[in-house]
């Protein structure tokens, strides 16, 4: 007797359970991983303490988190706002290596101009490249209806070549021994650092600026209903009189925007110059982000220190357990698929279909 | 057929369904009250009712896609459970929704296939589905994609995917609101022949008349409650209208029609192409309707006037501006918005994710027409300089709708979605009438709408053209159209044909229209 299983939607989907499946994707994930790290042959409480709970002991790594949170969230709001939109944006990446080529041309091309205006400048050309090289899939959709899905994909692997070739040729440091980096930013081409001599730096101002705007954006104007409407019925928003044209425009220049200036914020804070690598796939795993966290910004501000940690707990266990870091990518990868699997069977339940006839046991066909 | 046998069995048997005590609550609602039903095989059985009086809540239960709250349903006499439809179709209940869910790029067959389960999968299907729909006088062909198909031809399919089950019990959502006097006929030919061999069908319908020629019995319904269970056959439409609202159906009165005043729509050999390879063209459509005056548009479902909605909506915008004039305004390169500034409302025929949004609540739902306008009793806008949304101000305006239209609903604020068909669509004509607009483009007004607030919707219509204003009404149910009508037009293949005196016509006549009579004349014209 041969089955299958078969998906089928639920008639009342539990609302609370929206919220608490990103705590069982967590709970799942931490399970998950402790069995592969009994496979690897590793304490596995030993190793998830390490993992989860040692980044949080410190005041150091505390910074840490916070650092490697800020562009997660940064990015991970815009992409919410677009995939509430139902416009996928997945080369949040790539915007935000053209972002930090886009701002890095200030303290590569003109060194000598120390300004706080500088600075300024440096920010909105990060944001304007983010948002330019997220125009490319938005006029391509709109106008050949080309699916943004593969668009902004592959565009990430036009940036990373580009982004390699300007730090090897161009804009390489001409004092820098052949090695593939630019000059080393300077003064009012650094973030300052906002708390004594760490590595926070003013770059945070900005994320929460942009998570407390974009909630207020979603939730309070009427910008935001029309997201809603285009996302969640497009006939009734063409009847509400929004374009969906503007609709891709708009949701892919703001999120291009702020993986942009995410980007020029990790040049010009943690990382200090131009280099073949600044980001370790920040734009891929902000959309990790963006779904833990609901679609909601304020969700994202949560779902970004937690993806933070995963971060540097992957750092930790190579340290102390010699494991490779690569276990980051693992959890990470783990984490989505709990959460969208949660998601699914929240919505749908599973059964399971026998091949026995059980309907014509009765009579048959004349 | 399985049918066969059950009608050879004598007829003190139980019956074949039987509901004892069922109720239904959703929180302090009680949408079914103390339900009691018996249904007989070889019979068709009339569930009658406002919209809103539980009729589907209780066909839901039965197959299984609701849960009663408490009492039983009796099958062939013994008790079941029905936890699911799947374990409704085990059991032999199948049912005909009112919205089909079909695959428009897929053939017939292959949508039957993929809702069948594995064993009713295997064999010749194609074969099966063409022997089964020639059996019952269902013309279908297994290999035509969907997309090319009528609505009537789409409903076939429907019922041909339940006939493949062997359904002892055909439950049936208002099958003919989406058909041709034509296309109902053969529907009821089909279902004669189905009782003939024993099968059973629980029939939902708002129109009398049809019940009245073709049901054993009929249940009536009104607020959760059983009111009345009778023989159709002796009952009068008025006195079956009577029991389902309770007082007297109000005839809608005309009023005396004003002098036509200034033409308020005009539309001067208007060609627009489809945007879709589904779609129809609309063909140098000409059109003027004056203030006071209601202009209806007949014609058989899928012959442009969705199209014709798009293209004077402005959701599909021309880029000659000429080619529409609202309000003395040329209009046609204008969006849906600009057009509402002016003075025009709009309401689609489709109610769930075109004039509403299902999950919204209805106060959302004001925001979505009326975002660019301000309240006419107090100019106050719901929208503020800086974009903000005055919430506060969409659920005063949804409470004012709610009281002056008569939404029945179970909370103040509902989401859109838990409201019956019938008083979604008032909400929808309240939040569009309540502007008072100078032009009012409506399609389908009473599409599965019950009687009483069909009547109430039709004269509120046909005040507001007493008022003043321009309506242009696209509706395929004939007695509707003469009920509303000053003037009236025919649409057929994107043809709209010249409008005329409603007086002038007859039924007869526009049957002929609706078959492309005029669609020869148009031609010769626009060459």
């Amino acid at each position: 007797m041969s089955a299958k299983i078969i998906l089928e939607k639920r008639h009342n989907a539990s609302p609370m359970m929206r919220y608490l499946s990103p705590l069982l994707a967590i709970g799942l994930t931490v399970i998950a991983g402790g069995l592969i790290f009994l496979a690897m042959g590793q304490p596995p409480l030993k190793a998830l303490y390490l993992y989860f709970i040692d980044p949080l002991t410190s005041i150091w790594s505390l910074q840490e988190l916070v650092v490697k949170a800020s562009p997660l969230i940064l990015i991970g709001c815009g992409l919410a706002v677009a995939f509430r939109a139902n416009i996928w944006n997945i080369g949040a990446e790539g915007q935000l290596l053209i972002g930090a080529l886009f701002g890095s041309s200030i303290p590569i091309l003109f060194g000598d101009w120390q300004s706080p205006l500088a600075l300024v400048c440096m920010l909105l050309l990060g944001a304007l490249g983010g948002a330019l090289f997220g125009a490319i899939p938005a006029l391509l959709k709109n106008r050949f209806r080309v699916n943004e899905i593969l668009t902004s994909l592959m565009l990430v692997y036009v940036a990373q070549l580009l982004l390699d070739w300007m730090v090897r040729g161009p804009w390489r440091d001409p004092h820098g021994y052949n090695f593939p980096k630019s000059v080393s930013f300077e003064g009012w081409h650094q973030l300052p650092i906002i708390i004594g001599n760490g590595r926070v730096h003013m770059g945070i101002i900005l994320v929460i600026l942009a998570v407390v705007i974009l909630y207020w954006m979603m939730t309070k104007t009427i910008k935001g209903f029309e997201i809603r409407v285009i996302g969640g019925a497009p006939r009734a928003g063409a009847f509400a009189g929004f374009s969906q044209t503007r609709m891709v425009w708009f949701c892919l220049l703001l999120s291009g925007a702020l993986a942009g200036l995410a980007g020029i914020i990790e040049v010009a804070g943690p990382v200090g110059q131009l280099q073949p690598s600044i980001s370790p796939n920040y734009g891929f795993t902000a959309i990790i982000v963006a779904f833990l966290g609901r679609l909601n910004s304020i969700g994202v501000m949560m779902a970004g220190l937690l993806l933070a940690v995963s971060y540097l707990g992957g750092e930790g266990v190579q340290i102390e357990l010699g494991i490779s870091d690569k276990t980051t990518h693992v959890f990470q990868g783990m984490l989505l698929f709990f959460i969208l699997m949660c998601d699914t069977l929240i919505y749908y339940r599973l059964r399971l279909l026998s091949s026995m006839p059980k309907l014509t046991q009765g009579g048959s066909l004349p | 057929m399985e049918c066969k046998i059950v009608s050879l069995h004598s007829t003190h048997e139980p019956p074949l369904l039987e509901v004892k005590n069922l109720v239904k609550q959703f929180g302090n609602l009680t949408a079914n009250d103390h339900i009691n039903l018996h249904i007989q095989g070889s019979r068709i059985h009339a569930l009658l009712g406002e919209n809103g009086a539980g009729k589907s809540t209780l066909v839901k239960m039965v197959y299984g896609a609701l849960q009663p709250t408490s009492g039983e349903i009796l099958w062939q006499g013994e008790r079941v459970i029905v936890d699911s439809p799947a374990r409704a179709r085990e059991l032999g209940i199948g049912m005909v929704f009112q919205h089909f869910s079909l695959f428009e790029a897929l053939t017939v067959a292959e949508n039957i296939s993929l809702a069948l389960p594995a064993n009713l999968r295997e064999g010749n299907l194609e074969q099966r589905i063409s022997e089964l729909s020639h059996d019952y006088g269902l013309t279908l062909q297994p290999d035509a994609l969907v997309a090319d198909l009528s609505v009537g031809q789409r409903q076939r399919i429907e019922i041909v995917r339940c006939l493949l089950q062997q359904p002892r019990l055909l439950i049936m959502d208002e099958p003919t609101a989406v058909l041709t006097p034509q296309e109902a006929q053969s529907l009821f030919t089909t279902l004669q022949r189905l009782t003939s061999e024993g099968c059973a069908v629980l029939y939902i319908s708002h129109r009398l008349e049809e019940v009245k020629q073709i049901c054993h019995g009929a249940t009536i319904l009104r607020h959760g409650k059983i009111v009345a269970s009778v023989d159709p056959q002796i009952e009068t439409a008025a006195s079956l209208a009577q029991m389902m609202v309770g007082a007297e159906v109000h005839a809608v009165s005309h009023g005396t029609v004003a002098a036509s005043g200034q033409p308020l729509i005009i539309a001067e050999q208007f060609s627009q192409a489809a945007d879709t390879p589904f779609g129809v063209d609309l063909k140098a459509v000409n059109l003027q309707v004056r203030a006071g005056e209601i202009l209806a548009i007949a014609g058989v479902a899928g012959n442009g006037q969705s199209e014709l909605f798009a293209a004077l909506s402005g959701e599909q915008t021309n880029n000659k501006p000429q080619a529409i004039n609202m309000c003395g305004q040329a209009c046609g390169h204008l969006g849906i918005t600009q057009r509402r500034r002016i003075g025009a409302a709009f309401i689609p025929e489709e109610r769930m994710g075109h004039s509403a949004v299902a999950n919204f609540s209805l106060s959302d739902n004001i925001i979505l027409s009326r975002h660019s306008l301000r309240d006419n009793h107090d100019q106050q806008s719901l929208v503020g300089r800086s974009g903000t949304i005055n919430y506060t101000l969409a659920r005063d305006i949804n409470m004012h709708i709610g009281k002056v239209y008569d939404v029945r609903k179970g909370q103040p604020d509902p989401e859109a979605g838990s409201l019956s068909g019938g008083n979604l669509q008032k909400f929808v004509m309240g939040r569009e009438l309540d502007r008072r607009p100078k032009v009012l483009v409506v399609n389908q007004p009473t599409w599965g709408v019950d009687a009483g607030a069909a009547a109430l919707i039709r004269q509120a219509l046909i005040d507001l053209a007493r008022s003043g204003s321009a309506l242009i009404v696209i509706s395929q149910d004939l007695d509707e159209i003469f009920e509303l009508a000053d003037q009236i037009a025919v649409i057929s293949r994107g043809y709209l044909s010249p409008a005329q005196p409603a007086q002038s016509l007859s039924a007869e006549q526009i049957g002929l229209l609706m078959a492309g009579a005029h669609e020869t004349s148009t031609q010769a014209q626009t060459l």
